[in-house]
C-alpha cells in the first residue's frame, strides 16, 4: 500500500515536470512537442535519478557515520566539485561535459583526501574523523574556490554561483544516459549492505559479533555513497537537504531496515527533485532558481523539525 | 568431546602498551558448562574475550574455536556458533524488540535472501526462552533495564550458537533482575545444550551460578577450576586488595567485604 503510493505520488511528480513549464504545451500535443521531448522529459529523468542517487547516499552514509543528521555532502564532495567546476569556469573550459567533468574529478579528489584522512590511525575508517576530515577538507576547497570566484569577472562569477546552487537546466539524453548507466552499480553495492548496515546501527563491536565484516562494509559503502554523490553533483550542481530529509521521511514510514529504506530513499528522492525541479523551472518563469535554493527552502524547515523531534524522543 | 572455544596460553599485549595485558592464559569451555572470568578493572577480562573471538589475535599461544583458530573464522560463520551480548551497545534508531532479536538472524540469511518461516521461528523460540514475547512488540527505549538485558540475550540466542559469551551483563541491575538474569542464563546452559562464558564483576553471582571459575589480575590467571578453589580468603584478599569474609551457601562461597580496621589499614 505505502509501495504503491510512493510510486503513484512519483510518476505524478514526473508528469507534473515534463507537463509543467514556462512555455505552454497543449496536452494533445505533448508527445510530438520538442520542448517535452528534448528538455523536459530529459531534464525530468535526470532530476529523479539524481534526486534518488542522493537519496540513497544519504541514508547509507547516516548508517555510515552513525549520525541521523548527516547529508551525503557533509563528507567535503560538495566542496571539492565546487572547485572543481569553478576551475573550469575559470579556465574557459568548453564542451557540454567539461563541467560536470571537472567537478567529478574535484569530487573524486576530495573523496580521496578524506578517506585518507578516516584512515588515520588505523584501518579503521573512524567515522568521526570521516566526518570532521569532509567537514576540514570542504573549507579548504571552499576557500579555494572563493579566492578564484573574486578574482573572477562577473560573468563567470555569476556562472559559478549558480552552478554552486545546484541545477539541472543543463541537462540532456546524454547525462541522462550517462547517469542510468553509472548509478546502478553504486545503487547495487548499497543495496547489498543492507544488512550489515542494520547491524551498524549497533555500533562497530556489536555488529561484528553479529556476523558482519566492519571493516570492509564500511569501505565498501563509503566509497559507493560517495561515488554515487560524485555522480549527481557532477551533473546537477549541490543540491542539499535531498540526502538528509528523505532518509528521515522514508525512515518515518518503512522503519530503519535498509532493504526497504534504501529503495523508498531512492523512489521518495527522486520524486522531491522533480518537484523541487518542476517548481524551480515555473515560480519565476521565464527565469529559474537554482533547484538547490528551492531543495534548501523546503528542506531547512523540515531539518528543523526533524532536529527537534529527534531531540525530545 | 572437542571444547567450544579454548584459549591455550594465550599472550597479548595491546601495541604500545608497556605491559602484557594478558599473559599465559588458558581456558576451556564445552557445551553445558558455564564458565565465568573474574577480576579487577583492567584485568584483562575483556581482552580476554576479544583474542577468544578473534577480533584480536594472541601474541603467544593459541585462541580456538571447534579446534580451529579463532581468527581464521568468517565473521558471519563464527555469528551461527557463537551469540554475544556486549558490555554496550548503541540504539541508532528506535526499534521494536522482534526486529532487534531477529538481528540475530541475520547470519544465517544470505546477501539478498529474505528472511524464511524458520527465522521467524527462531525470534520467537528465543522470545519464549527469555521469558520477553510479551514485549515483543514494545519499543526498546520504554524496557527497564532488567527487560533490555533479556532482549538482548534473546537476540543472541536467536543466532542459534552452541557458546553464548556475555560481558558484565549485571551491570546496574537490580536484585531481581540481576537473579533473573542470571536464572536465565543457567537455565539455558541446562536444557539447551549452551556454553557460557560470562565476564562479570560480582563475584558472589558468579559462585553461586558457575561450574568454573577463572580470576585474573592484571592479565595473569591467579587461580581458575570450581568455585570453591578460586574464592579462597587469601587470593580474593590478594586480588582485590581488600579484607573480606568468607561464608558458604548452597556449598557455594560467598564474599563479604569487611570495613577497614586500623590493622588492615597497617
Amino acid at each position: 500500500m505505502k509501495w504503491t503510493l510512493l510510486v503513484i505520488v512519483a510518476v505524478l511528480a514526473l508528469a507534473a515536470s515534463v507537463v509543467l513549464g514556462p512555455a505552454a504545451v497543449p496536452l494533445n500535443e505533448l508527445l510530438r512537442s520538442d520542448i517535452v521531448w528534448n528538455l523536459r522529459a530529459p531534464r525530468a529523468l535526470l532530476a529523479f535519478l539524481v534526486g534518488g542517487s542522493l537519496g540513497v547516499a544519504g541514508a547509507s552514509l547516516q548508517a555510515l557515520v552513525r549520525n541521523p543528521l548527516a547529508d551525503p555532502f557533509l563528507l567535503g564532495l560538495s566542496g571539492g566539485a565546487g572547485l572543481g567546476a569553478v576551475i573550469a569556469i575559470a579556465l574557459h573550459l568548453s564542451g557540454p561535459w567539461a563541467l560536470p567533468i571537472a567537478a567529478f574529478v574535484g569530487a573524486l579528489a576530495a573523496l580521496g583526501l578524506v578517506y585518507r584522512l578516516g584512515l588515520i590511525g588505523g584501518a579503521a575508517l573512524d567515522p568521526r574523523i570521516l566526518l570532521l576530515g569532509g567537514v576540514a577538507i570542504g573549507a579548504f576547497a571552499a576557500a579555494i574556490t572563493t579566492a578564484i570566484v573574486s578574482l573572477a569577472d562577473a560573468a563567470e562569477l555569476r556562472n559559478a554561483f549558480l552552478w554552486l546552487w545546484g541545477g539541472l537546466s543543463g541537462a540532456s539524453w546524454d547525462a541522462v544516459l550517462v547517469v542510468a548507466l553509472y548509478a546502478p552499480i553504486p545503487l547495487a553495492v548499497l543495496l547489498a549492505a543492507s544488512r550489515p548496515l542494520d547491524l551498524l546501527a549497533l555500533g562497530e563491536e556489536p555488529a561484528r559479533y553479529l556476523g558482519a565484516d566492519v571493516e570492509a562494509v564500511k569501505r565498501r559503502v563509503y566509497l559507493a555513497a560517495s561515488l554515487l554523490t560524485a555522480a549527481a553533483v557532477a551533473v546537477s550542481g549541490v543540491i542539499g537537504f535531498v540526502g538528509l530529509v528523505v532518509p528521515h521521511l522514508a525512515r518515518l514510514t518503512w522503519g530503519h531496515r535498509h532493504r526497504a529504506l534504501l529503495p523508498a530513499a531512492f523512489i521518495g528522492g527522486g520524486a522531491l527533485l522533480a518537484i523541487a525541479d518542476t517548481l524551480a523551472r515555473t515560480v519565476v518563469a521565464p527565469r529559474e532558481l537554482p533547484v538547490g535554493v528551492v531543495t534548501a527552502l523546503i528542506g531547512v524547515p523540515v531539518f528543523a523539525l526533524l532536529l527537534r523531534r529527534w531531540t525530545i524522543a | 568431546m572437542s571444547p567450544l572455544l579454548r584459549l591455550t596460553n594465550v599472550t597479548y599485549r595491546y601495541p604500545g602498551a608497556p605491559r602484557d595485558a594478558l599473559s599465559g592464559v588458558s581456558l576451556s569451555v564445552g557445551p553445558r558448562e558455564f564458565h565465568a572470568v573474574l577480576g579487577p578493572n583492567g584485568s584483562g577480562k575483556t581482552t580476554l574475550v576479544r583474542v577468544a573471538l578473534g577480533s584480536l589475535a594472541p601474541l603467544e599461544g593459541r585462541a580456538d574455536i571447534e579446534d580451529r583458530p579463532a581468527q581464521g573464522w568468517r565473521r558471519q560463520e563464527l555469528a551461527r556458533m557463537v551469540g554475544v551480548v556486549p558490555q554496550r551497545e548503541d540504539n541508532l534508531f528506535p526499534q521494536r524488540v522482534r526486529e532487534t532479536v531477529l538481528l540475530g538472524r541475520y547470519p544465517h540469511l544470505s546477501m539478498w535472501g529474505r528472511e524464511r518461516a524458520e527465522d521467524h521461528a527462531a525470534v520467537d523460540r528465543a522470545l519464549a526462552a527469555c521469558d520477553v514475547t510479551d514485549l515483543a512488540d514494545r519499543w526498546l527505549w520504554t524496557l527497564s533495564g532488567g527487560e533490555y538485558q533479556r532482549v538482548r540475550v534473546a537476540r543472541a540466542l536467536a543466532q542459534d550458537p552452541k557458546l553464548l559469551v556475555l560481558d558484565e551483563p549485571g551491570m546496574s541491575l537490580d536484585l531481581k533482575h540481576e537473579m533473573g538474569l542470571f536464572e536465565l542464563i543457567r537455565g539455558l546452559v541446562d536444557t539447551q545444550d549452551l556454553g557460557v562464558l560470562m565476564i562479570t564483576h560480582d563475584l558472589n553471582l558468579a559462585a553461586r551460578f558457575a561450574d568454573s571459575l577463572l580470576l585474573l589480575e592484571s592479565g595473569r590467571p591467579v587461580a581458575s577450576g570450581a568455585p570453591a578453589d578460586v574464592l579462597t580468603q587469601e587470593t580474593v584478599q590478594a586480588v582485590f586488595s581488600w579484607p573480606v569474609s568468607m561464608q558458604t551457601i548452597d556449598g557455594r562461597p560467598q564474599m563479604i567485604p569487611l570495613r577497614q580496621t586500623k590493622e588492615s589499614r597497617a
